[in-house]
C-alpha cells in the first residue's frame, strides 16, 4: 500500500525472514555517522565550489519535491476556494467564492457523520493492529525456529499482497453465494449466514474492510516487534522471571519500557496510514451501501470526482489533511527527539 | 528452563492458526485462479484443485487491452524507480556526507513527504495533467510516482552512504581521485545492495498505485491495478478469470518480496535497529 507503499523492510537480526520499519534504516544510517570520525575537507580545499556542492546534489530532488508535491498541495488549497463544477470545468472558468466550499462543508451532518466514522474506523483498525501485531511480534520471539520462519513467512505473504488483489481476493472471499466463509459460518451451524450479503449492510461491509485493513498491516507491527524484542538484553528477562516476575509484569516492565519509542511511532504511523486509507474502502463497495462506508479519503474522490465537485472534493481533501497534519505534527515531535543525531 | 506440555504445545497451534489466517487469501487466490469452473460454482468449496486448468489465465489475458496494461504499468513503474534512482543518489550523498546549512530542515521535508497524503491529493494532480493536457498520458503517471518513492529511496540511500566507511573513500582521495571519481569508484559499487533493494521497493510501490491513476487515466492510459479493480464489473461472477488476474498481478510482487529478503538488504541493518 502506497500505503503500503510506505512499508518498508530491512532484515531483522537472528532470523532468516527479515524486516524492519523505515524508522530504523534511518537509525542505521545515523549510528554509523555517529561513530565515523570526522571527516577532512575534500581534496579541493574549502572553495566556493565545494561550498555550492551539496545544494547542487540536493537541487534535483528539491525542484522535484516542489512541483510534484509542493504544487499538487498548494493547488488543492486554491481549488477548494473556487467554485468548480462540471460546467466550469468544460469551459475553463475560475470563479472564486472565497470560504464558501468550507462553510457547506463545515455545516453539512454528512461531513461529519464522514468524519466521526473515520475516526471510529481508525481507532478500530489501529487498536487490533496494535494489539494482534505485537502479540504476533512476542510469540515470534517465543517459538522454535521452523515454526517461526513457517510464520514470518505467512506474515510475508500477507504483507506483499497488492492491495488491490487482496481487495478482489477478499470480496471473493465473502461473496454471497459461493464465497467459502459463508459456507463455513453454514457448516459451523450459523444457518442464516449461508446467503449473506456482506456487503448489504454498512456494519458487514465494515467488518470485511477491517478484517482486510488488519489482515494487510500486521505484518508491519509483529516483524518490528519482533525485531525490537531482539534488541532487549536477555539479562532483563532472567533478573525479572528471578524475581517472580510474571509474562504480564514482564511485559509491562521490562519489554515496553524498553520498545517505548517503538510502540509510539508504530501506533502513530498506523493512525496516519489508516486514517487515509482510501483503496481498501474504495475498492471492497465504493462507500456502499449507500454511501455509508465512506471514509473522508473516499468522500473527498466521490464528492469531487464523481459528483464533480471538484472545488467541494478539494474542500473536504484540505480539511482531511489538515487533520493528517496535526497527526503527524504529533509523530514528528516523537521522532525528533527520539533521532538527536539529525 | 523446562516449561510443561501445555506450556509449549500452545504457542505452536496459535501458530498454525496464525499461518493459515494469513496465508488463506493468497492461498484461495491462487487455488481458485487454477480450478475447474465446476469447483469454483460449488456448494461445497474445492479445497485443492487436483484437475488444475490454465483457462481462466487465458481468459484474462484475452481480455481486451491486457497487453497495453501491462506496457502501461512496466513503462511507468521503471520510469518512475530510474528517475527517483539518479535524483535521489545525488541527494543521499549529499545528506549523508555533507555538513552544511539546511540539512536538517531537508531532511525533515524528506521525512514528511514520505507521508504525504496523496490520496486525498488526487483532484488537485487531476487538474494539474488536465491543464497541461496530459490526461491519460503516462507522463504525469510516471512523474508523480517518482515523487511517490523519492523520498523514501532518498532516506534508505542515506543510510547505505552512511554505512560505507568514509576511509575507504579518503583513501581513494588521498591515491589521487577526486571527489566525484571517490564516488564512483568506491562507493558506488558497494552500493549495489541498496540500490537493488531501493528500486525493488519504489517498484512494487508504483505498481500497486491506484487512487491516482483512478482518477487521471482512463482507456488506453490504465494500467493494471485500474483494469483488475475494474476486471470484476467487466467480468461479472467468472471469479476463475478475476481470480486468475489477481494472481498474475500479485505473483512478480510476491516473487520480488522474498528475494528481496533473502537478497538485497545484507548488512544494511545490523544493529540498525534502536530500541
Amino acid at each position: 500500500m502506497a500505503v503500503h507503499s510506505e512499508r518498508v523492510q530491512a532484515p531483522s537480526p537472528g532470523s532468516g525472514v527479515a524486516v524492519v520499519a523505515e524508522i530504523d534504516t534511518s537509525a542505521a544510517g545515523g549510528g554509523a555517522e555517529g561513530t565515523a570520525p570526522k571527516r577532512t575537507r575534500s581534496a579541493g580545499g574549502p572553495g566556493i565550489g565545494s561550498r555550492l556542492a551539496p545544494y547542487l546534489l540536493l537541487l534535483p530532488a528539491t525542484v522535484a519535491t516542489l512541483a510534484l508535491l509542493g504544487w499538487p498541495l498548494l493547488k488543492t488549497v486554491l481549488l477548494s476556494f473556487q467554485n468548480l463544477n462540471r460546467r466550469q470545468l468544460v469551459m475553463h472558468l475560475t470563479e472564486w467564492t472565497g470560504f464558501d466550499n468550507y462553510k457547506e462543508q463545515l455545516t453539512d451532518p454528512d461531513f461529519w457523520a464522514v468524519t466521526g466514522r473515520t475516526v471510529a474506523f481508525t481507532l478500530i483498525n489501529v487498536v487490533l493492529i496494535m494489539i494482534g501485531g505485537t502479540l504476533i511480534g512476542l510469540l515470534l520471539n517465543h517459538l522454535g525456529k521452523k515454526m517461526r520462519l513457517a510464520l514470518s513467512i505467512a506474515l510475508l505473504m500477507a504483507w506483499a499482497m497488492p492491495v488491490v488483489a487482496a481487495t478482489t481476493v477478499y470480496t471473493w472471499l465473502f461473496d454471497q453465494q459461493w464465497g467459502v466463509v459463508n459456507w463455513l459460518l453454514d457448516q459451523l451451524g450459523w444457518h442464516s449466514m449461508a446467503d449473506y450479503n456482506w456487503m448489504s449492510d454498512e456494519y458487514s461491509t465494515f467488518f470485511v474492510v477491517i478484517l482486510l485493513v488488519v489482515w494487510m498491516s500486521i505484518p508491519f507491527v509483529a516483524f518490528n516487534m519482533y525485531a525490537g524484542l531482539t534488541t532487549v538484553p536477555k539479562e532483563l528477562y532472567e533478573a525479572a522471571r528471578m524475581d517472580g516476575a510474571g509474562s504480564l509484569k514482564i511485559f509491562s516492565s521490562v519489554i515496553f519500557p524498553n520498545l517505548k519509542p517503538f510502540f509510539l511511532a508504530t501506533t502513530f504511523l498506523e493512525v496516519i496510514w489508516v486514517f487515509k486509507s482510501f483503496t481498501q474502502v474504495y475498492a471492497i463497495n465504493g462507500g456502499g451501501p449507500e454511501n455509508l462506508t465512506r471514509t473522508l479519503p473516499v468522500h473527498a474522490f466521490l464528492e469531487g470526482s464523481g459528483s464533480q465537485h471538484y472545488g467541494v472534493g478539494a474542500a473536504i481533501a484540505v480539511l482531511t489533511i489538515l487533520m493528517l497534519g496535526a497527526l503527524m505534527a504529533y509523530y514528528f515531535r516523537i521522532m525528533i527527539k527520539q533521532e538527536d543525531e539529525l | 528452563m523446562r516449561r510443561s506440555l501445555f506450556g509449549r504445545t500452545w504457542p505452536n497451534v496459535i501458530a498454525v492458526v496464525l499461518i493459515v489466517f494469513f496465508v488463506f487469501p493468497v492461498y484461495w487466490m491462487i487455488a481458485t485462479a487454477f480450478k475447474q469452473d465446476r469447483d469454483i460454482i460449488s456448494k461445497t468449496p474445492v479445497f485443492i484443485p487436483f484437475d488444475a486448468t490454465f483457462d481462466h489465465f487465458g481468459t484474462a489475458v484475452d481480455a481486451p487491452d491486457f497487453w497495453t496494461y501491462v506496457t502501461n504499468s512496466v513503462t511507468v513503474t521503471v520510469g518512475a524507480v530510474v528517475i527517483s534512482l539518479v535524483i535521489a543518489t545525488l541527494a543521499a550523498f549529499a545528506v549523508a556526507r555533507m555538513k552544511f546549512r539546511g540539512r536538517k530542515a531537508f531532511v525533515l521535508v524528506i521525512m514528511m513527504a514520505q507521508m504525504a497524503p496523496w490520496e486525498v491529493m488526487t483532484i488537485a494532480v487531476y487538474m494539474i495533467s488536465r491543464d497541461n493536457d496530459m490526461l491519460n498520458s503516462l507522463l504525469p503517471l510516471t512523474l508523480f510516482y517518482m515523487m511517490m518513492v523519492l523520498p523514501f529511496t532518498i532516506w534508505t540511500l542515506r543510510g547505505f552512504i552512511a554505512a560505507v566507511p568514509k576511509e575507504l573513500e579518503e583513501s581513494a582521495m588521498v591515491d589521487g581521485c577526486t571527489r566525484t571519481q571517490a564516488f564512483v569508484k568506491v562507493i558506488f559499487p558497494l552500493l549495489a545492495p541498496g540500490l537493488m533493494s531501493t528500486s525493488l521497493f519504489g517498484f512494487i510501490t508504483a505498481w500497486n498505485e491506484f487512487p491516482l491513476v483512478l482518477i487521471v487515466n482512463k482507456e488506453q492510459g490504465k494500467t493494471l491495478p485500474l483494469w483488475l479493480s475494474s476486471f470484476k464489473t467487466a467480468f461479472g461472477n467468472d471469479w476463475g478469470a478475476t481470480m486468475a488476474a489477481s494472481t498474475m498481478f500479485a505473483i512478480p510482487v510476491l516473487i520480488l518480496f522474498v528475494f528481496l529478503q533473502r537478497k538485497a538488504v545484507g548488512g544494511l541493518t545490523d544493529g540498525a535497529v534502536k530500541g
